[in-house]
């Protein structure tokens, strides 16, 4: 191991470790200056007396990056107990060099403004590099110019709707498919919350009407189906749209399903499980203990199934999921217990950022269920191509960000509040023996973590840009709109010179009985009488298509050249 | 029915007393040779050498099938759709279905929404008695929703015989119920012991694609299934089915035209849930091919929603689901609308009226799709086109059933007569038949209805007004067994705690919904309305043990009491 002086030094070679990318391992040393990686070789030629990293021969992986978090989440006046700098501490404690936050505006304010806020936030107080999604909770034409003015200007390319929190959040369909269709265009990734959040908020009801005020209604009213009837209801409107999907939190056998379903059909689709939903089950929300049931409570839930994590460590192994994060959004008991009475008020959110890396690392490799390789691929690499930071991120190659792991196969420790670096009072994994963990962690070319001590530094993350069209997602999308404009072809007839009956444009039939007024539906409005005329002039909707009065008797069979039998 | 190869000693109609001698009986689980005798509309007697008054008529079968009278579960007879009227009205369709073997039609009732589902169903009721030949029975369409709707589906259940309602996913501003609204509608629907209907389409993604292929210009036909490709269809099914589940609500998907929506029917089966598929004689017969020819009439006869599958494979495919009972009972939709009509949307596919013929043809077609082909047997056939539906709208063993006590709807069947379909043919009023050219193998060669010759030697004898309304009681057994013990297993307990009493954070800000932001206030989305004060649909306390909703209605004594299925003991011979 390094001698002293190691902290403040912008050179760094790394000696006899085997770098492990997503698609081949190979021995190699690394010199890194300035936070890149300058060279990748045997006998290297480097300055003299620079600081040296002995890997004995252990991997050496590209940092992880954590493609989901909420640190610092105003949540109702409080915010969530890990900060940028807390939150990202633990971060690269557990071997993630990169995490991608959540703006979240609030409804009907300006995503700008959310998003110099969260920049603000970010820069004074992160340790590692990071990137931001943006949510969009409420959809109109200036957040329309809001959205391209992030793509364009602010390093934006990932986009999340909600399909939940009814009234709050929750898109409707027409919505969804207005902003997909938008994101398509403007080449954004469209990442969604799915869940069905009309049915959650009858089975809430229902719930508390039963007296069921525990967490233990969390689960009860959001049943797994929600979740997947979401996660298929996304996928059509993605598929229609010929949009990216990525679904965030895959949190059930059966959401899971369905993405691998699709991307068999061969949709662009995306699938997050989160540490979470990795590495525990939704059991606990019948715990005697209130605040320990609470600490679980994330939406869409941690399904009471236990079998749920291995099958969903499977799906990750096979390829069928993609990337994961850890929604790490943490709250205090004093701040769970907003919702001591009622289940529907307790702030949603697990902790995982610092347990990510090892858990896939004692759920996946060491069960055999994937290699080295591929772990470097869902931790990272993968993540990196859909932000459209590969390689720069994601990978071990010469002029790629310095930020690397060197990571201790054989290692095991038990997850305990007691030694996590989050601010709660709970860890959702507390007990856990996991083996795999980092020895060193290097991040913009400084080692942060040796010998079990970190040295972080609050601020020094910078926030990386992501650029729209990410070929990972749009080399596809390209192709398909090729191929879909070539199935989009009005057929060449002749005009329809037969009859033609009379009709009232109106649907509303019988005004009788009208005077019973539902009180959801407002008068209707005919679509049909937004003629749009595209294709000519069509008749004019106030004038008569016949003259009025005169009913055409049809010859059977039609008149015209273009309606004569076949 | 040129085919026809019958004897000419066949006796003609009008007696109400009526002996069918030497036919093999089809029921779904057996078939078995034996004579059939008919009185007053009701079968009285299966068996050999039976006794019967002197002089009654007789009918010869020399071994042909003798299966019990299609049910057409789903007919759109004389439906209104702005201002005009389907082709054929209730005389005429029930003609058409007459002669194709099907001896009882459901129909949709369609109340326009603003009018109420009572006043709608009398209307309904009004037109089918002045004009319907057979027996048929009412679905009601759930086009809006509200506390005056609720009453109303009560008193339907009550007092009319109804037990099925139908919604709409689909026709974004005019039907469509929100997510909310279903789960609303499938609630009171459970607690009804009534069948959840559902139209399964996705309405606004249709009605931004629906947009979107009029901006490129795409406005004929073919733009109809362009804006409701199939994927838009197994959306709503899947959506349906988890709203379903939820409630405890048997579900049945009207009209499933493709494979996907089919795959998600019979995977949902597999998982359980409570389901009904019913493929339409269009879907099972032809495809969405027609949609691009260059003949705008012909390419219009097909527009029907959801749309038919371009996919040639489709009709096979649910052929296929439908002998291994995944699919499980067959309608035809019939909806039929004339050339002159269907050019109200010459310019704009969009305001096409919708629907395609099939009552006639169903079920030939399903004979020769299924049963020529090897898929199913015969049993199974009676099952699908007949017995299924009985069951699940509780008509069985007055209906789908050869049995004593049963009504007198039969059909003797001719496995190898050939026809061509063709609209110059057909009983139906339009132009175009979408299955014009098909040559189908099987075909009815004496149809009776209510005891009653009404198709022999490929003659038609119907009476118009001659139909009865046929009330359907709630609760059917073979739906409501599974849901009733289940409503008994799914008790939610809360975990018991002690309270909590460590510090509670402070909640400065309360959140305000979305609704009531008036920034967001530009986007004004018709759809999205702040929620009405809902009623609380649970408090109607749900008891399947106790009492029941139709309590009200004395047990009448004068009720037809039915033999168990199997008939009696006089049947001597089981083929």
């Amino acid at each position: 191991m390094p001698g002293p002086g190691y902290l403040n030094s912008d050179r760094l070679l790394i000696k006899g470790g085997r770098i492990v990318n997503d698609d081949q391992s190979f021995h190699a040393d690394i010199y890194m200056e300035d936070g890149l990686i300058k060279q990748i070789g045997d006998n290297l030629i480097v300055p003299g007396g620079v600081k040296t990293i002995e890997a004995n021969g252990k991997m050496v992986i590209p940092g992880g990056i954590d493609i989901h978090t909420h640190f610092q989440m105003p949540y109702r006046g409080t915010t969530t107990v890990d900060d940028f700098a807390q939150g990202s501490k633990a971060a690269l404690a557990g071997g993630t060099t990169m995490i991608v936050d959540h703006v979240i505006p609030d409804p009907g304010c300006s995503l700008m403004a959310a998003y110099d806020q969260w920049r603000q936030w970010a820069d004074e107080k992160s340790c590692c590099d990071y990137s931001l999604h943006v949510d969009i909770t409420h959809w109109n034409d200036s957040v329309k110019q809001e959205v391209e003015n992030l793509i364009k200007e602010k390093g934006v390319n990932s986009f999340q709707v909600y399909m939940a929190y009814k009234d709050y959040y929750q898109m409707s369909n027409s919505e969804l498919y207005d902003i997909f269709t938008f994101l398509a265009e403007r080449g954004g990734i469209a990442e969604v919350h799915a869940e069905n959040g009309e049915i959650i908020a009858e089975e809430q009801t229902r719930m508390l009407q039963m007296g069921i005020t525990g967490p233990e209604g969390h689960v009860l009213s959001r049943p797994e189906e929600l979740e997947a009837e979401a996660v298929f209801r996304a996928i059509t409107i993605a598929s229609q749209t010929n949009c990216p999907l990525y679904v965030t939190r895959v949190m059930s056998k059966s959401a899971a399903d369905i993405i691998s379903q699709a991307r068999k059909k061969g949709h662009v689709v995306f699938g997050e499980p989160i540490t979470a939903s990795l590495g525990t089950d939704g059991t606990h929300y019948w715990s005697k203990n209130w605040a320990k049931a609470a600490s679980f409570v994330t939406s869409p839930p941690l399904s009471p199934d236990p079998t749920t994590p291995d099958y969903l460590n499977t799906l990750l192994s096979s390829g069928d999921l993609s990337v994961t994060g850890s929604a790490h959004c943490t709250f205090s008991v004093a701040q769970k217990a907003i919702g001591k009475d009622d289940f529907t008020q307790i702030p949603e959110g697990v902790n995982g950022v610092e347990e990510r890396m090892t858990l896939i690392w004692d759920k996946a490799v060491t069960t055999g269920k994937m290699d080295e390789n591929m772990f470097v691929a869902v931790t990272s690499t993968n993540a990196a191509k859909i932000l459209n930071l590969y390689p720069r991120k994601g990978r071990i190659a010469v002029g790629s960000d310095a930020d690397l792991v060197i990571w201790d196969t054989d290692s095991i420790r038990t997850i305990t509040a007691k030694t996590h670096n989050s601010a709660t009072e709970y860890n959702v994994f507390e007990g856990m023996e996991l083996r795999g963990a980092p020895q060193v962690v290097i991040c913009q070319g400084k080692i942060v973590l040796e010998d079990g001590n970190l040295h972080v530094t609050s601020g020094v993350g910078r926030f990386i840009p992501c650029s729209p069209f990410p070929d990972f997602a749009y080399k596809r999308i390209k192709r398909n709109n090729i191929v879909n404009l070539a199935v989009l072809r009005a057929v060449p007839r002749g005009m329809y010179d037969g009859p033609v009956s009379e009709f009232s444009m109106s649907r509303g039939g019988t005004p009788s009985a009208s005077a019973r007024n539902s009180p959801t539906k407002q008068p209707v409005r005919n679509l049909h009488q937004s003629a749009f005329s595209l294709a000519g002039p069509p008749t004019p909707d106030d004038i008569p298509i016949r003259p009025a009065g005169r009913r055409i008797v049809v010859p059977p069979g039609g008149r015209s050249n273009i309606t004569t039998l076949s | 029915m040129s085919g026809y190869q019958g004897k000419k000693n066949i006796p003609r109609i009008t007696s109400d007393r009526l002996l069918i001698k030497g036919g093999k009986i089809v029921n779904d689980d057996q078939s078995f040779c034996a004579d059939i005798y008919m009185e007053d509309g009701v079968i009285k007697q299966i068996g050999e050498n039976l006794i019967v008054p002197g002089g009654v008529k007789t009918i010869d079968a020399h071994g042909r099938m003798l299966m019990p009278g299609g049910i057409d579960v789903h007919t759109r007879f004389q439906m209104p759709d702005r201002g005009m009227v389907s082709a054929d009205d209730f005389y005429q369709g029930t003609k058409a279905a007459l002669a194709g073997g099907s001896t009882m039609i459901i129909d949709h009732v369609v109340p326009e929404p603003g009018v109420s589902l009572i006043a709608a169903f009398e209307q309904w009721r009004e037109w089918a008695d002045s004009k319907s030949c057979c027996d048929y029975s009412l679905h009601v369409d759930i086009t809006e929703w509200h506390k005056g709707i609720q009453e109303d589906m009560e008193a339907l259940v009550k007092d009319h015989g109804v037990n099925s309602f139908l919604v709409y996913l689909a026709y974004k501003d005019v039907f469509q119920l929100t997510d909310a609204q279903v789960y609303e509608v499938f609630s009171v629907i459970r607690d009804l012991g009534a069948i959840a209907q559902v139209h399964a389409e996705n309405g606004d993604i249709i009605a931004e694609e629906q947009h979107r292929m009029l901006e490129q210009g795409i406005t004929g036909p073919e733009g109809h299934v362009l804006s409701r490709p199939e994927e838009v269809e197994a959306e709503a099914v899947n959506r349906s089915v988890t709203v379903a589940n939820q409630t405890n609500c048997p579900l049945y998907v009207t009209k499933v035209m493709s494979k996907s929506a089919a795959d998600v029917i019979a995977q949902a089966r597999k998982k359980g849930t409570v389901v009904y598929g019913e493929p339409i004689t269009a879907s099972l017969g032809t495809d969405g091919s027609h949609y691009w020819s260059k003949n705008w009439a012909k390419a219009a006869a097909y527009v029907t929603s959801p749309a038919l599958s371009p996919d040639p494979t489709t009709p096979d495919y649910l052929n296929s689901l439908l002998s291994c009972g995944d699919l499980q009972v067959t309608g035809s939709a019939h909806c039929p609308f004339n050339t002159s009509q269907r050019a109200v949307g010459k310019d704009d596919f969009s305001l096409i009226p919708e629907g395609v013929n099939g009552t006639e043809e169903r079920m030939s077609i399903i004979w020769d799709k299924c049963v020529v082909t090897g898929k199913m047997d015969e049993n199974q056939f009676v099952a699908v086109t007949s017995t299924n539906a009985a069951k699940i709208f509780n008509l069985y063993p007055r209906k789908g059933r050869i049995a004593v006590g049963s009504d007198a709807d039969l059909v003797l069947w001719d496995p190898d007569v050939t026809k061509i379909i063709s609209a110059k043919s057909h009983n139906s009023t339009v132009e175009y038949n979408i299955f014009e050219g098909t040559e189908v193998r099987g075909g009815p060669l004496v149809v009776i209805s209510q005891g009653k010759i009404v198709l022999e030697e490929g003659t038609l004898h119907t009476t118009e007004g001659s139909g009865r309304y046929v009330a359907r009681k709630p609760f059917p057994d073979y739906v409501y067994k599974r849901i009733k013990a289940r409503s008994r297993l799914a008790e939610l307990r809360g975990v018991p705690r002690g309270l909590y009493d460590g510090p509670v954070c402070e909640v400065s800000v309360s959140v305000t919904p979305k609704t009531m932001t008036p920034a967001s206030s530009a986007k004004t989305s018709p759809a999205k309305q702040p929620n009405q004060p809902v009623r609380n649909l649970h408090q109607s306390g749900f008891s399947l043990s106790g009492a029941q909703v139709d309590d009200n209605i004395p047990r009448r004594n004068t009720q037809r009491i039915v033999a168990p299925p199997g008939g009696r003991a006089n049947i001597t011979s089981l083929g």
